[in-house]
Formats: structure tokens, sequence, C-alpha cells
């Protein structure tokens, strides 16, 4: 297995991984925060923007989204993501139209999560921080936000191990990634493919679990004593 | 306003109104604007043609491509829910057994399978009931067709993560009934194991309904993973009917649209089921039961017929 590991350059695939998921959480985060500003805008026209957005985006299929930004926006319509004479122009570009499927989908599970952490915050903090005669811009800085950021902690913890997870259907465009490491191994020694699966499981526990950790620490660590 | 705007914002009065009015407009207009520009670009690309979007308008598109795509679809995903949701039921009570050293397995298992991706449980079932030699063997000898590989290791890489989402799913919510369920159903004499299969883990199914069937949402999404391992699903049947009509893009909104409305349908219902038990859960005490205060208490020589009104 050992040698397996060499040959078919795991950690090279689970790298892959790990940069799309690092990417797309980074664009997730700022898109996700701009369409929960819409959603939570006073606003109703951008409301209804905010929702539409979230409601679209969470009931398509991921595999459809990144299969779409390949042969739709990509071949069809001709979007190059990374300049057309770049010697690895095909895997860059299949790496930044995944990150693209990845962020727009994700971004609507953000803007969920840091809705929920607002809602979290009880209405008596508002009104008693008005009554004790903050502005506005005051009591959102010293009481509502800091309240609603820790409320969101669990939630965005959540949707990085669903993000991180997820990565894997970035195989479906050409990235290769650890689903197409473990493909093309379990197909080169099909007798040792439980051993592999295993492999490639525990290299998920791994990357998964210390943000589940992280996450449950920082929430009981920061938790609003209410 | 919701009730997160009634946290983040005061009721606003007429210059407050004035300036959401200015900023409606602003984030309208740039939003719109976001749109347009990609329409243009799209329509710039003669996406919007009649030639592009008249394919969906024969029978023939939707006979031999979209139909079977979505039915092979909901096949797996109806298949996926039942096959999930016994499992899961099973799998709750096993992980709250009285017996330690099942509880530490049914853990061990419920906590693998939710970290795993479903896309990796997928690829491995596929590639070993191709590949594996002995496997292959005894998925023939059960009598499963070559053709219908696919579908298996689809419903199989399903039915491992969501019956894992639902086994913690019912756990959560046996753990939010009240104690006295629990010690009600211990006092007249049940044993831990019917308490649970008797009184806790139905109510827990009830209060946790909506629950289930958002997951449903998921587990149609996730059928979508078969285009990867060549399930012949709704993805992959529209690829093909994309490159027979070289409209791909097009197909594929439409297909998306599919998708939306299928799951917003389902959220809808989960929805639906959510308001329905709030408004259950807030009817009153059960009538004809007045509360007992040492006024009203019966009086010890009345033990016989509990005097119920006065």
């Amino acid at each position: 297995v050992l040698e397996l590991i060499e040959q078919f350059n795991v950690f090279g695939a689970f790298w892959l991984n790990i940069r799309l998921a690092a990417v797309s959480f980074v664009l997730a985060m700022v898109l996700g925060t701009v369409v929960a500003i819409l959603r939570l805008a006073p606003v109703s026209v951008l409301n209804w923007f905010g929702s539409t957005y979230v409601t679209l985006l969470r009931n398509t299929p991921l595999t459809l989204i990144i299969v779409f930004a390949n042969l739709g926006l990509w071949a069809q319509l001709g979007i190059d993501m990374v300049p057309r004479d770049r010697p690895n122009f095909i895997l860059e570009n299949n790496f930044w139209l995944a990150v693209l499927g990845l962020t727009v989908y994700h971004a609507a599970f953000i803007c969920e999560a840091i809705r929920s952490g607002v809602n979290t915050v009880p209405v008596g903090q508002a009104e008693a921080a008005r009554s004790i005669g903050l502005t506005f811009p005051q009591s959102l800085r010293e009481v509502i936000l800091p309240q609603a950021f820790r409320g969101a902690i669990t939630p965005i913890g959540n949707v990085l191990i669903a993000l991180i997870k997820n990565t894997t259907v970035a195989v479906a465009i050409g990235n290769r990634e650890i689903a197409y490491a473990m493909r093309n191994m379990i197909e080169f020694r099909p007798d040792a493919g439980l051993l592999i699966f295993l492999l490639v499981a525990i290299g998920f526990v791994i990357l998964t679990l210390p943000v589940g950790l992280l996450t449950s620490w920082l929430s009981t660590r920061l938790a609003v004593k209410r | 306003m919701s009730a997160a705007q009634q946290v983040l914002f005061d009721l606003p009065g007429p210059r407050a109104r004035r300036r959401h009015l200015i900023g409606g407009v602003i984030g309208s207009a740039l939003c719109l604007g976001l749109l347009g520009v990609a329409m243009v670009r799209v329509a710039e690309q003669g996406q919007f043609e009649a030639a592009k979007w008249l394919p969906f308008t024969e029978s023939q598109s939707w006979q031999f491509y979209l139909l079977p795509g979505l039915l092979a679809t909901m096949r797996a995903a109806a298949v996926a829910i039942v096959m999930s949701m016994v499992l899961g039921i099973v799998l709750a009570m096993m992980r709250m057994s009285d017996i330690a050293p099942l509880r530490w397995a049914t853990s061990v298992f419920v906590e693998f399978f939710r970290a795993v991706p479903v896309l990796i449980m997928m690829i491995f079932t596929w590639v070993m009931l191709v590949k594996n030699p002995t496997l292959r063997e005894a998925s023939a000898s059960l009598g499963i067709q070559s053709s219908d590989v696919t579908f298996v290791a689809v419903v199989t890489g399903l039915v491992l993560y969501n019956s894992s989402v639902i086994c913690e799913v019912v756990r959560n919510g046996v753990t939010s009934l009240p104690a006295g369920q629990r010690e009600a159903g211990l006092s007249i004499g049940l044993s831990p194991s019917q308490v649970r299969r008797l009184i806790l883990v139905p109510q827990a199914l009830t209060a946790m309904l909506p629950a289930l069937v958002s997951q449903i949402v998921v587990i149609t999404k996730d059928s979508a993973l078969g285009y990867i391992i060549t399930y012949p699903e709704l993805v992959s049947r529209t690829r093909q009917l994309g490159s027979a009509n070289a409209n791909t893009f097009v197909a594929y909104l439409v297909v998306a649209l599919i998708f939306i409305l299928l799951n917003w349908a389902i959220t809808k219902a989960a929805e639906w089921l959510e308001a329905r038990q709030r408004r259950r859960r807030r009817t009153p005490t059960p009538r004809g039961v007045p509360p007992v205060t040492m006024e009203t208490a019966a009086p010890a020589d009345s033990l016989d017929i509990p005097e119920r009104r006065p």
C-alpha cells in the first residue's frame, strides 16, 4: 500500500482537495456575507434578491452546478478562468471552474449560517442597547454582532466540513483529486480495495475532525451566558 | 419584519424609510445590473435563440432523455430514502442500546460514515463491484445485472451516509423529549428497550418529521452524484440531450429548474409540517383535568370517584 500511495500521489491528490476547500471557503465566506446582508437588510426588495439566491442555489445539486460550470460556462460560453496560454491551461481552468461551482453553492449555506447566528440574539439585547442610549452603529458593534458571530461559529463550521467533503465532486470535471486517485488505485489493485477505501476515508476524518473539534471548542469557550 | 431584522433594526421613521427606499433602489439596480450584464453576455453567444429552446417543446427530448433521467433519479432517491429511514431508525435503537459494545460499534459506524464523502463511497462500491472478482461473483449470484451496478453503487453510498445522519436526527429527537416520558414508561413496568421502542422513538419521529423530510432534499440532490459513476440519471441524460441538440447551456438551465422545483416543493412540505406541529403543540393542557392545587385537591374520602368538575 505504501508504494501505491507513492505511485498514485495520494498526498498530492489530497493537497488538491485542501486547496479547493481553502480557496472556495474564503470566497464563499465573502459571497455568503454579501447575500446575508441582502437577506437581513431592512429593504424588502433586497431580502427578495437574497432569498431567491439561496432558494435557487440550495435546491440545485452541486454536481449539476459544477458540470454546468464546465460544459455550460466554459465549453459553450467560452468563459476562461485563467489565460489560455498557461502551460497547464486545462487543469488550472478546471480547478477554478470547480472553485466557482463550490463557491456559489456553499455561499447559500454560509448565508443561512450567518442568518441563524443573528437569530440567536434575543430581541431584548437590542432593546437594552437602545435603551441605554447606544446609537445604531454602536449597538451593532458592541452588542449585537459579537453575539451573532458567536452564534454563527457552529453552523459555519458545519458548512466548512460539508465543503471539504464536497470538494470530491470536482472530479466530475476532471480535477485529479482524491476521488480520482482512489478510483485509479482500486482499478489497479482491486484486491486491496477495502484498504485503499479506508485510507482515503481516514484521510477525510483527519481533515474534518479538527474543524469539528475547533468549532465546538470555540463555540463553548465563546458561548454567551444567557 | 422577520425576527432577525427586529434585532438589527428599529422600526423605521420617515427619514429611515426614505433612506431604505434609496438603498433599495441602488441595491436592486446593482443586482439587476449584474444579472443584465450576464444575460447580455449569454445572449451575445446566441443562447436565447429559439433553436436552442425548441427541443424542449418536442416530445422526443422528454420521452428519451429527460423523463427517463428524472425517473432514474427518483428511483435511486426513493429506494435510498426508504432504506436510510429504516436503517437509520435501527441504528438509532442500537446506539441507545443498553449493551455497551453494540453502542460503541454503532457510534464508530455512524461517525465514520458521516465523515466520509458520499461520492467516495459510491466510487468505492462501483469500482469494487466491477473489478473485484469475489464481489463481482457475489453480486452476480444475487442477481444484480451488470447494468444495475451503478444503481446499486448510488443507493449504497446514499444509504450509508444518510442512515447515519437519520440515526443522529432520531437520537436528537429522543434527547429532546421530556424525561418524564421515559420515567413514566419505566414506572408502569416496561423494560428499557420497550420504552424506547413504544414510547420514545415514535414520539421522536413525529417531533423530527420536518428534519427527516428535509433530509429527503439532501438525498435527491446527492443522487445527482451518480453522474460521476455513469449512472444514467437526470444530469447525465441532460448532457446527452445537450450534445444532441448543441444546447448544453440551455439544457442545464432547464434541468436545474426541474431540480429546484422538485426540492422546493419538498422543502415547503417540511415547513408546512413544522407549522402544523407548532400549532398542535400550542393547544392548552388536556381538557377535563383541572390543575391540582391545595384547594382543589380531592379530599381523602372521595378517592373512588374523583370529583372532576366542581
